[in-house]
């Protein structure tokens, strides 16, 4: 367990290693929600939500089952599985509960299954050794990063709307050459407070 | 070991779907709830979960519906006094200002969860289910057929000429669910063991096809039914009848009707627009009541003769046909009303050459 104390993690994940604009997780979703602010805050909402629950669930899948039985080949399927079933009741919950927050999500929640930087972040926390605490607190804050950065995202985006692009490089590609730079800046925090 | 890894598979996936079972029993259930229709005139007991529109389904009120409950035809408008919380984006597309501003929505995207207050027509509690026979399948052109269906349970059906059934097509070749589609009944109420229905093919159409395609002479049908405000009103007024194609049917229904209970003090003016002479049916069967209702003038209007037709009729758009008509032919003294029928893109012409004469009282069915 390497130790870092939850906090720094937090911090960490946010933005010296956010998912997204470091290891360029969950671009998909990144690209095509990012068109709008509203999705964009209602996709980071589930992501950040999903993120934190499906990350505890599985460093408990790990450590009381694939770890038990030497399953690590297995490791994949039964993250995807159980994250496929936390976004399934998850829905069901969030729809009592709140159905005005299950309306504002839409078809994003159930999409939030497939989307690789959920299963990224399981895989991190596994591959560094984090404890259930220092999960929690990753997977939270990798959430938050992933928040921030398509928020961010969608207010260039508005704002290079009226912009003169070449022809060509509209939509999509102006769209990845300004994640390109956005990625270069969250470089500079890169050295602050290293992750392992 | 190896034999354990699709045993521990298979019980976290258990696991996993057992507590999605417990979750969904726990969280998906919202116990019985009322349903309050029209001020107390029914209150119906129901299990709650499920979208109002099934819900009023499995009760036997038949709100209509063209598309199943997907949310894309916006026919099965309900007004909900409840808060059933903000409009959902599947919803906003089907609904207009005024009618958002008097509590309409979609029973089909609508879930019920607790007690609600809701407004239907009282036509809908009328509305039932029926299985008939067919009966017969005519081609009326090379697009359009009739089709003529004895009923069986219940024999016999009440409804006001101009009204429609939602006809249920049964899952076939690859269509996998059973769908509902709207058809006027062409055939008049006198005639209350059968309906007609005159049915134009759409390319590629999920009823449309199997109509054409699949449906046989001897075959049991199902329908609910009859449903619609498009019907004669009973007023003193002129009659403008304006329809294309399969817009035909409940027309003819209305004027059957009207011959039936001997109304024939009331001047009615029929329109019926095609583009060519292969268009046109029912020609001889309108000639026939003009000959003995002298109130009565159908006219048929080409758009696009072919020259082999040999059209000596009204020639134009049906719009300025209508338009020439009510310029010159027909007297502006009595009042008006209008009866339109056919595709949007004819009714919204139509509508806006009636209004342009003054004809506000105007009725119709979007075939769409
Ligand atoms: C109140 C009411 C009464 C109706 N009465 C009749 C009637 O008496 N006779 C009759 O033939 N039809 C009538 N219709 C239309 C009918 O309900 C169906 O919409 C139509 O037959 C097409 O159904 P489908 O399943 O074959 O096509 P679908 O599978 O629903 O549609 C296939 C495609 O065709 C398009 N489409 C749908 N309808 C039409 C259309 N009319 N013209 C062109 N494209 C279309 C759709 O957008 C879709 O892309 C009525 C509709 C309403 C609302
Ligand atoms: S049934 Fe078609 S929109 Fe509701």
């Amino acid at each position: 367990m390497p130790r870092i104390d939850p906090f720094s993690l937090l911090i960490a994940s946010i933005f010296t290693s956010n998912v997204l604009l470091s290891y360029f997780l969950g671009m998909c979703s990144f690209i095509s929600i990012s068109k709008d602010l509203k999705s964009s805050n209602g996709l980071g909402m589930a992501v950040t939500l999903v993120m934190t629950i499906t990350t505890a669930a599985n460093w408990i899948v790990e450590k009381y089952i694939i770890q038990v039985w030497n399953l690590s080949y297995l490791r994949y399927i039964l993250y995807i599985i159980v994250i496929a079933a936390v976004v399934q009741m998850l829905e069901m919950i969030i729809d009592r509960v709140s159905p005005a927050l299950y309306i504002s999500l839409g078809i994003f929640l159930p999409l939030i299954t497939v989307n690789c930087a959920i299963l990224g972040v399981a895989l991190f926390m596994q591959l560094r050794n984090y404890s259930l605490i220092q999960s929690i607190f990753y997977g939270f804050g990798s959430g938050l990063g992933w928040w921030l950065a398509i928020v961010l995202l969608a207010a260039i985006r508005k704002r290079i709307e009226n912009a003169p692009i070449p022809a060509g490089l509209k939509g999509v590609g102006i769209t990845l050459i300004t994640i390109g730079l956005m990625a270069m800046a969250f470089m500079g925090f890169a050295g602050m407070l290293p992750v392992q | 070991m190896d034999f354990l890894a699709p045993l521990i598979v298979s019980s976290l996936g258990a696991g996993l779907a057992l507590m999605i079972s417990i979750v969904d029993a726990i969280v998906n259930n919202y116990g019985e709830v009322e349903i309050n229709i029209n001020k107390g005139k029914k209150r119906l007991k129901v299990k709650g979960g499920s979208p109002l529109l099934q819900t009023l389904a499995a009760q036997n009120i038949f709100v209509p519906s063209a598309c199943g409950g997907r949310g894309s035809c916006g026919v099965c408008k309900v007004r909900i006094f409840s808060d059933v919380g903000p409009y959902l984006p599947t919803e906003l597309p089907h609904l207009s200002k005024e009618e958002m501003a008097s509590n309409v929505r979609l029973s089909c995207q609508i879930k019920v969860k607790k007690d609600l207050q809701i407004e239907l027509p009282e036509e809908l509690f009328k509305a039932q289910r029926f299985k008939g026979i067919v009966e017969s399948i005519k081609d009326l052109t090379y697009d359009i057929k009739e089709i003529r269906i004895r009923l069986v349970e219940p024999d016999s059906i009440d409804f006001l000429a101009g009204q429609y059934i939602q006809l249920v097509i049964p899952p076939y070749g690859k269509v996998e669910q059973s769908v509902q589609r709207a058809y006027s009944i062409s055939s008049p109420p006198s005639d209350s063991g059968h309906i007609e229905l005159v049915i134009r093919l759409v390319p590629g159409g999920i009823a449309t096809t199997y109509v054409f395609n699949h449906m046989k002479e001897g075959e049991i049908v199902e329908f609910v039914g009859p449903f619609g405000e498009f019907y004669m009103r009973n007023t003193k007024a002129d009659m403008i009848m304006i329809a294309g194609g399969s817009g035909m049917a409940p027309i003819k229904s209305i004027i059957l009707d009207m011959i039936d209970r001997k109304i024939k003090d009331r001047n009615v003016w029929f329109f019926f627009g095609a583009r060519s002479k292969r268009d046109l049916f029912y020609v001889e069967l309108f000639r026939t009541i003009e000959k003995d209702w002298d109130r009565f003038h159908f006219i048929p209007a080409l758009s696009n003769p072919n020259p082999e037709d040999d059209w000596t009729g009204e020639l134009g758009l049906i719009t300025e046909v209508v338009d020439r008509y009510l310029m010159s032919k027909i007297s502006k003294e009595n009042e008006k009303e209008a009866y339109l029928c056919g595709s949007p893109g004819m009714i919204n012409a139509s509508i806006q050459v009636l209004q342009k004469h003054g004809i506000n009282k105007i009725y119709y069915d979007k075939f769409a």
